[in-house]
């Protein structure tokens, strides 16, 4: 199926086509699409009048970039180190364990998919996680299962 | 608002906004930053908004949603003013008895008071022991401030310093009064703004700029980012002021994509400045043009360190340069470009307004004014605090901490992220300023203090630190890139039981040798995190790699878990628990755990009821056998 590119020129005649404003424009990119497929840079980089590996320096460089589709739902576990010290490694366990992918995967069926993070910036929670958006503190396997059954 | 065309059209304006306000009004605010709203304070505040108007108070009672309070440990915060009653981890099912209580009938809810060591319910925020022994003159207006508002920042005295500054100083007088005060760079290496600021001026070039570092990117440290959603304005008005006082006509706000409710705030206060003509052409009335671009970094460590997010800001990718020359003088397109970080400049307006000799009345020799932490990892009391430079260790920990959680033992705080180091318990009295805790081996930083406790594993620490920077290294040069990975290796051989006799000494090697020869602060640095554990725990090392023992029974390879079959009630809740069925018995059978099969989650011992505490870790000990066919429960 071919990727509707409506958004992304929306999003390069926003920043009125400056190639400085790259980053910005893949980040924009990222959120709208939740990933950068080839015919997205492709078309970024040919609006922009720049070389195609400009922007894959840039998308593989920072980790806000994915290059493959990401699942519909988001989770990121923090492995800052207060949250390290506070036993984010067995939490990190227990969430591989009820989703069954490893940190940077997405689940076949494209529902889950888990990053880790190095800080979220609320210790006070930690060991702490982000499931869409919302912050949890120190789930439980048996919270997890509960979580991944019921998300559509 | 009508734009503002000179000083006197601010003070009219600053004027009526003090006017249509009363101070013995009511007001509810609600500490809104990113910790507390992961608490659920919107719902909170949302509660007390719909209470507000079902009882036809609209109008009578204020609601504010402010920026963080700092004790972030028992979120969501409220304070109910003017008397600051101060209520903590408030839930939205409490907000009708707040309303009824102490809105309507003044009246105090008790228990959702901070209850202090002897007993006593402490009302007031400020004589919250948390807070008493702080000198809040940077992080104080976040709680009055709703951080969207410019008009709460007039209210309280906001841009008065910029006026004063425009109008009754010259660029190299402000420059002066900077260089005075000793303002330190707040972001890491602790260099004085005010020459910093004085080369850029003096860099040769028309164009020039300005830039706010919030790419905080330090794990476990978060006080820019609660600044900069907290209060954005006091940090672009340090912003403007180093423009004028550096010739910039330009400037930027480098914001971490992680971080969207600061860029959300400082957005919005950027539109809010504009519309009012505190940005543009001709700032109230004068000669001087200035404006800010957000830009939002995706996600690299790397790309704070000066020269590399200043390449990010070009669009490119943020790798660093060699600094022969330094950004100052060649920074973005090649143009003297001064950066400094969030907290630095919020120091700015506080020096211009009360003066450099009042800057200085705090701290020590070297380190004036205060600094903010982020006291976090097995303390009691995890938060943001703001300290005097010079304030020991003991006290940040204890006094304002309230010491170390679950009654443990205090083992050591790590201080300055990825490029500091740890300081052990014999020098917890410390006073922590820059020269202090570099001579210990450590280093500020951006003000990252995470304390670790008896059951934390300082070689585990070391190599979790690595382990980051290996993610985060640019790779650009050798000594970076190949000496983290070969400390790594080194570290992960020893937290598997596999070290040998040389490998402290290949780590101190690798180390001096990163520190002199790698490009960038990243690297230079990197090597901290060991060597201040090899200096100080020494024999922890030594324990893994002669007795294969780690004490703190962290280390998943050289601990095994063991069910005693004296105390073991054979209640099955750890069978029931075990993610990977790896514990045998039954009912009225003593548990035993396969160690084959086991993965050491260390979900048995969670489970195991206090009152058998049956489960422990064993470390560098064999495991005693049991036998075989099961123990019948005594």
């Amino acid at each position: 199926m071919e990727q509707d590119l409506t958004k992304v020129d929306e999003i390069v005649d926003k920043y009125e086509s400056n190639d400085e404003s790259l980053i910005q424009i893949l980040l924009d990119i990222q959120n709208e699409y939740r990933w950068l497929s080839k015919p997205i840079l492709s078309r970024v980089c040919d609006r922009l009048d720049i070389p195609l590996v400009r922007a894959y320096h840039i998308a593989t460089f920072y980790k806000h970039f994915s290059l493959l589709p990401q699942g519909r739902h988001s989770v990121s576990v923090c492995l800052g180190t207060a949250c390290h010290v506070r036993g984010a490694n067995r939490l990190l366990d227990r969430v591989t364990q009820a989703i069954g992918i490893e940190p940077g995967q997405t689940t076949p069926d494209e529902k889950f998919t888990l990053n880790t993070v190095n800080c979220l910036g609320c210790c006070a929670l930690g060991p702490a996680m982000v499931i869409d958006g919302e912050y949890r503190s120190n789930l439980g396997a048996k919270e997890l299962a509960e979580i991944v059954a019921g998300a559509d | 608002m009508a734009k503002l065309k000179s000083l006197l059209d601010l003070e009219e304006l600053r004027k009526s906004i003090v006017a249509a306000r009363d101070p013995s009004k009511l007001c509810i605010t609600i500490c809104s930053g990113t910790g507390c709203h992961a608490y659920a304070s919107e719902k909170v505040a949302e509660a007390f908004s719909s209470e507000i108007e079902q009882r036809g108070l609209s109008g009578k009672i204020d609601l504010r949603r402010t920026g963080c309070h700092g004790f972030c440990e028992r979120g969501p915060i409220v304070v109910i003013f003017p008397d600051e009653i101060c209520y903590l981890s408030v839930k939205p099912e409490d907000v009708s008895e707040i309303v009824s209580e102490t809105l309507i009938h003044k009246k105090i809810v008790e228990r959702l008071l901070y209850v202090g060591d002897d007993g006593k319910p402490i009302s007031n925020e400020n004589d919250i022991p948390f807070y008493k022994s702080q000198i809040r003159i940077v992080f104080g207006d976040n709680r009055l401030i709703d951080p969207q508002s410019i008009e709460d920042y007039l209210a309280l005295g906001g841009y008065a310093a910029l006026a004063k500054a425009l109008f009754e100083m010259t660029p190299e007088e402000v420059i002066e009064v900077i260089k005075k005060s000793n303002l330190r760079g707040r972001g890491g290496g602790g260099f004085p703004a005010g020459i910093k600021w004085e080369t850029t001026r003096n860099a040769p070039g028309d164009a020039k700029y300005v830039i706010v570092n919030a790419d905080e990117g330090d794990p476990g440290a978060y006080m820019d980012r609660s600044l900069l959603e907290g209060n954005p304005h006091s940090v672009l008005e340090g912003l403007i002021i180093g423009a004028y006082a550096i010739g910039a006509n330009q400037g930027y706000v480098y914001v971490r994509q992680e971080y969207p409710l600061a860029v959300d705030n400082v957005s919005v206060a950027i539109d809010q400045m504009r519309e009012l003509g505190l940005l543009g052409e001709k700032i109230l009335g004068t000669g001087f043009d200035f404006d800010i671009i957000v830009h939002r970094g995706a996600g690299a460590f790397v790309s704070g360190e000066s020269s590399a997010l200043m390449t990010a800001i070009e669009g490119r990718v943020g790798e660093p340069r060699p600094k022969y020359v330094r950004t100052a003088v060649s920074g973005i397109h090649g143009r003297p470009s001064n950066l400094n970080n969030v907290e630095t400049w919020a120091n700015v307006p506080l020096i211009i307004k009360h003066g450099a000799d009042w800057f200085r009345g705090v701290g020590t020799e070297g380190s004036k004014g205060t600094k903010i932490f982020s006291l976090v990892g097995k303390v009691k009391h995890t938060g943001l605090v703001e300290v005097p430079m010079g304030m020991p260790l003991r006290e940040i920990i204890y006094d304002i901490g309230g010491g170390i959680r679950d009654n443990k033992k205090f083992k050591a705080v790590q201080t300055g992220g990825p490029s500091g180091g740890v300081i052990p318990e014999s020098l917890l009295n410390l006073p922590v300023d820059f020269d202090e805790l570099s001579k210990a081996g450590s280093m500020m930083g951006s003000g990252g203090m995470i304390v670790m406790d008896e059951d934390t594993c300082v070689v585990d620490v070391a190599r979790y630190f690595l382990n980051f920077l290996a993610d985060e290294s640019c790779g650009k040069c050798i000594p970076c890139r190949e000496g983290i990975q070969q400390m790594l290796v080194v570290l992960n051989r020893i937290c598997e039981g596999n070290g040998t006799d040389d490998d402290l000494e290949i780590l101190t090697d690798l180390g001096d040798m990163m520190r002199d020869c790698s490009l960038c602060a990243l690297g230079q640095t990197a090597p901290n995190p060991v060597l201040s554990t090899i200096q100080y725990f020494r024999e922890e090392y030594e324990e893994h790699i002669k007795n294969h023992r780690c004490p703190a029974g962290v280390c998943k390879e050289l601990i095994n878990y063991y069910i005693d079959p004296e105390k073991c009630q054979a209640c099955m809740i750890c069978m029931r628990n075990c993610p990977v069925g790896a514990i045998e018995g039954g009912k009225n059978i003593v548990h035993v755990i396969m160690q084959e099969k086991c993965t050491k989650c260390g979900t048995c011992l969670e489970v195991c009821p206090p009152r058998f505490s049956a489960v422990s870790k064993l470390s560098g000990v064999e495991i005693p056998e049991v036998a075989a066919g099961g123990i019948k429960v005594r």
